[in-house]
């Protein structure tokens, strides 16, 4: 790992706290970061907890954004957590859509949005994980 | 109306975009901004901040306390001397895409504050007048 954003593993899901200033070097390594830890711990799941961001302007959003269709292109689905009120009610404001990232209130509910949606697609194909 | 001059900044590395934003969001807590309104006029700034760092290879932004009648605000001034909009409507209107921004910068900004004056000269470059009163 590159960057200064420290990615954990817990139960096969990525967890990444973002809690330092998104700026355009640490952004690219934390993509970096993200897709090499997706191959390496073959994770099903990957949370962001934004819990420690006070600001999400477009150029944040763009990054978190791009960060989950990069994951969704490995076949990894992305969780936002922690997203503050005056964040949310800030980016409704502005118009901007949160495409390629679902979002949970914190990280308890977002390891059950990735559990729940794993055990759909084992129903929908009929196979385990793997 | 009046008004104080508090800060004048200069924005010429990527960093300067979280010090202008900081000192914003300090006088914003400082004049008694709830949350919302505060995050409001500090994402407008971090948006019009950035442009003029990455678009315009940097400028000046200044920080003022507003007082009218019984209300006061918070306006944030960019300066800068870059290339300047082409096509305002279309810089406006939230189509218009950048490298990274999706087109939403200006758009959206302009939907989180009270007063957005734009002024641009292509070749001279862009002015940007924001302006958030506190809630009475």
């Amino acid at each position: 790992m590159r960057g200064t954003i420290p990615i954990l593993r817990i139960d096969g899901v990525l967890l990444a706290a973002v809690q330092v200033e998104l700026r355009d070097a640490v952004a690219e390594a934390f993509q970096v970061d993200v897709l090499t830890a997706i191959e390496s711990e073959r994770a099903r799941g990957l949370v962001i907890d934004i819990t420690g961001i006070d600001v999400v302007d477009t150029y944040v959003a763009r990054i978190l954004t791009d960060t989950g269709r990069l994951a969704a292109l490995m076949g990894t689905e992305t969780v936002l957590v922690g997203m503050r009120p005056e964040i949310a009610a800030t980016l409704v404001r502005m118009g901007y859509p949160m495409q390629g990232v679902r979002t949970a209130l914190d990280l308890e509910q977002g390891l059950r949005l990735l559990r729940r949606s794993r055990r759909a697609t084992v129903g929908k194909y009929g196979r385990g994980p793997a | 109306m009046t008004a104080r001059r508090c800060h004048q900044l200069p924005i010429a590395v990527e960093d300067d975009i979280i010090v202008v934003r900081r000192a914003v969001r300090t006088l914003a807590e400082a004049h008694g901004f709830d949350t919302f309104a505060s995050a409001a006029l500090v994402t407008a700034t971090s948006e019009l901040t950035r442009n003029a760092w990455s678009h315009a290879g940097g400028g000046v932004a200044t920080i003022d306390v507003v007082e009218e009648g019984n209300r006061v605000g918070v306006r944030v001034t960019l300066k800068d001397s870059g290339p300047g909009i082409a096509d305002l409507p279309a810089a406006l209107s939230g189509g218009f895409s950048t490298a990274r921004s999706l087109g939403l910068g200006l758009s959206g900004s302009r939907r989180l504050v009270d007063q957005f004056d734009l002024q641009s000269t292509v070749g001279q470059g862009t002015t940007v007048e924001i302006l958030k009163w506190k809630m009475l």
